[in-house]
Formats: C-alpha cells, structure tokens, sequence
C-alpha cells in the first residue's frame, strides 16, 4: 500500500512540475474556457435574474469543454519517449500511475476553475442567493466525476485513431449523470430555491461507485495489447 | 441447416404476432387503432434491454477469459440491441404525437433510454475507431462503465422530472391491460426475441469470420517474416 501511495505520489509530483513549467494544460484550458464564457454571454446576452437560472449550465459546459482540453494531453506526454511502454514493464503498481495522473488533471481544472469563477461573476451580473459555501463540495465533487472517468477514458482514447475526436465522443454519454446533477445543484444554490442535498449525494455515489470502477479496470486497459 | 430451421420459426412466430397485435387485440378505448404501436414499442424496449444485458456479461466474460467469441458476442449483441433501441426511440414520439399531442418529452423512461442509446452507439463508435489487438479490451471496459451508468442516469433523470409536471399519459397501462392485449405484446415480445437471436447469430457468425480471417493474416506474415529470416 505505501508503494502505491509512494508511487502515486512520485507520478502526481512529476506531472505537477512539468506543469509548472510547461504551463501547456492549464494556458490552454483558461483560455479556452475564457472564450466559451464570452461567447455564451453573446450567444444568450442574459439580465441578472436570466443569468441565475443559466450560469450553472454555462459554467458547467465551459469546464467540460476546457477539461477535454487537458485530459487528451494528460497521456500524450508518456507516449513520447516511450514512457508508457517503460512503465507497463515496471514493478509500480498500474494504479499508482491512474491516481497520479487523475489527481494532477483534478489539481489543474480545480486551478482553471478557481481563477473563471471570479470571470463569470464579473461577466454575469451574478449574486447568489442560496448559502453559496454549498457550490465547494458541487465543485469538489464534480471535478472529481469529470476528472476521474475523463483520465481513464483518455487512456482508452490514446489507443484509437483520431484521439482528440474520440475523448468526447466516449466520456459525455457516461458523464450525463455527473453534468445534470452538477448543473441542477449549481442552480439550486445560486436561486437559492431549494437544497441540492440530493445532487450532492448522487455525486458522492458516482464518484465513489466509478473511482472503484477506474481502479479494477486500469491495469487491464493499461496492458492492454 | 439448424439456422434456417431458426430462421423459418421467426418468421412463423413474426406473422402470428403480426396477427395477434394488428386484428386479435381489441382496439383501445381512448386511444384507438394508434394504441397499436405498444406491441413494437415495448418489446423491442424490452428486446433492446436484454441485447445490452447480454453485452454486460459478454464483456466482463472475455475481460476474465480473455475468450475471442465472448468478444464477438458482445459486438453482435451491442448491434442489435442498438437496432431495437432506434426503433423503441423512432416509435416513441410517433406514437406521442396523436396521444399526448407532442413528439417528445423529457420523462424518466425515455430520457434514460436516449441516454442507454447515446452510450451503446459510443461503444460501437469507439470499436469502430479503435485499432488493433487492444480493441476487445478496450470495448469491454467502456461496456461495463455504460451498464453501470443506466441506474445513475435513471435516478437522476427521475429525480430531475419529478419536480416538473408530468405529462397526461392518456390511458395508461399496465395494471388495466385486457387479458388479450397482453397476449399480443407477449407473442410480439416472443418474436422479437427469435428475431433478435437471429440477427445476432448472423452478426456472431460474420464476426467469428473476421476474427479466423486476421488470425490467419496474422500467422501467414509471421510465416513470411521467419521465412525471410532462415533464408
């Protein structure tokens, strides 16, 4: 268990530090991101109340969009130089190397999201009504239900041709669930009409019943031949 | 010769179902002689189900068993069970329009069957793309993601219509079903069935073909290479 954990840990630090100095995800996925928040505002040009309603969707829809970004380079970088074929033949555990990667694109959308969420306030007129400290676990959640399922697909997707194509086309039918229930809780906050106690939990139990899922099925797609 | 055996009672129990649901079933009170579609609508719902219940366990039985007809199973099973979906999806509002006077609503059950639909086409969009030896793996882990998706989405889409207003489902049915028309969606969902089995069969067979087909492929340029080789 400490070698998977080690492992992980050592594979998270290495693609945080190329990160830090690449900046590739992160650049790419702010102004991609920056861009569907300006093009939506042309595209529904809402009031302060409108904007209540359709923030969450928005919101929700440029994360995903700007996610797809990083996840299909989350594994191109180990494909150069053979990194991929190296790690197969080597002892560390198949997971350590899943984790590694699915916590790094958590940390870089969490990044993304944390300096947009201001933009859209500024941009949108918008003022929460509900208890707005309730958008951190929808947020925390639902990055985790993009990120986890997104790593694994995209180590599905590395395998096909035309990959970029091939991410969204495999993870938006399965990530229905996680987008509506992000999306509806978003919007219950910041109506502040009801609780989104629901949406919350039916994040918890997606991410919990597919980062098991993730977990039993990596090695397998990992040494897939 | 056992195939065409098969294939002559499918069509047998296809014309007696076709019987049974267009002049033995009696003609619906409210809703008329449209009410008839329910014999292919909800069969090949149910059809459909089944195809991609089958999908399921193929696919986790060729990730144990690593078995190339498991494979091949799952493929065919994942087609068909496509095929029936579009045609639960195609009559769905066509049966809507005259009943409920819209083409479409976004209730639970047909909303978590646009969304069943919207995965198993990615399986077959993701085989179709996918290349090499690795592809079976790869269609059978998006397999299992797919099937354990569908009460996720069915809770969530019935939470989120539940605090919309529902449509008036006209004559609903179910409990107040005649004996009869029973016995047709029974006899229809019987064909269906034989006809799903069939078409598989032949989608097995056709599969089990390309897959002997690129063994051979295989082993005859490990022939040449070793040839090349020696000489």
């Amino acid at each position: 268990m400490s070698s998977l954990a080690g492992v992980s840990a050592s594979n998270l630090r290495k693609d945080v530090r190329l990160e830090w100095r690449s900046k590739d995800a992160i650049n790419a996925m702010l102004f991609f991101a920056l861009l569907v928040v300006v093009i939506f505002s042309f595209a529904f040009d809402p009031t302060a109340e409108e904007s209540r309603q359709i923030v969450g969707g928005l919101v929700w829809v440029a994360f995903l969009f700007a996610a797809i970004v990083a996840l299909n380079q989350a594994w191109m970088r180990e494909l150069r130089n053979q990194v991929l074929d190296a790690y197969r033949v080597s002892p560390a555990p198949a997971n350590a190397l899943f984790l590694g990667k699915a916590v790094g694109n958590f940390l870089f959308i969490s990044v993304v999201e944390a300096l947009l969420v201001p933009l859209f306030v500024v941009f949108y007129n918008l003022r929460s009504v509900g208890p707005t400290w309730q958008l951190v676990p929808v947020f925390l959640l639902g990055t985790w239900a993009l990120v986890v399922v997104g790593t694994f697909f995209a180590a599905i997707s590395l395998r096909t041709r035309s990959r970029e194509v091939m991410l969204p086309l495999i993870l938006f039918p399965i990530s229905i669930p996680a987008v509506l229930a992000m999306v509806e809780a978003t919007t219950m906050v910041l109506t502040g009409t009801e609780t989104p106690a629901f949406w919350i939990s039916l994040l918890l139990v997606y991410d919990v019943v597919f980062t098991t899922v993730c977990l039993l099925l990596f090695e397998t797609v990992l040494h897939a031949e | 010769m056992k195939f065409k055996i098969f294939a002559v009672i499918t069509f047998l129990l296809l014309s007696y179902a076709l019987y049974q649901g267009m002049w033995a079933a009696p003609r619906e009170a409210t809703m008329g002689e449209i009410q008839r579609i329910f014999y292919y609508h909800v069969p090949s719902a149910w059809t459909s189900f089944l195809c991609f219940f089958a999908n399921f366990i193929a696919s986790i039985v060729y990730l144990a068993r690593r078995n190339l007809k498991a494979d091949a199973f799952a493929v065919s099973t994942a087609e068909v069970g496509v095929v029936f979906c579009t045609v639960v999806l195609v009559t769905g509002p066509l049966w809507a329009r005259p009943v409920w006077g819209i083409w479409w609503t976004w209730d639970a059950r047909l909303t978590t069957t646009l969304v069943l639909w919207l995965i198993y086409v990615s399986y077959l969009i993701l085989r179709r793309y996918s290349t090499g030896q690795a592809t079976p793996t790869l269609a059978a882990a998006l397999a299992i993601f797919g099937f354990i998706d569908v009460p996720i989405v069915y809770m969530s889409i019935r939470w989120w219509r539940t605090q919309h207003p529902q449509p008036v489902i006209a004559g609903g049915q179910g409990s107040g079903l005649d004996p009869r028309m029973w016995h047709a969606v029974l006899w229809n969902w019987v064909a269906f069935m034989a006809l799903a089995a069939l078409l598989i069969w032949v989608r097995y067979r056709l599969e089990r073909t390309r897959q002997q087909l690129d063994e051979a492929h295989a082993l005859k340029a490990v022939g040449h290479a070793e040839g090349s080789f020696t000489r």
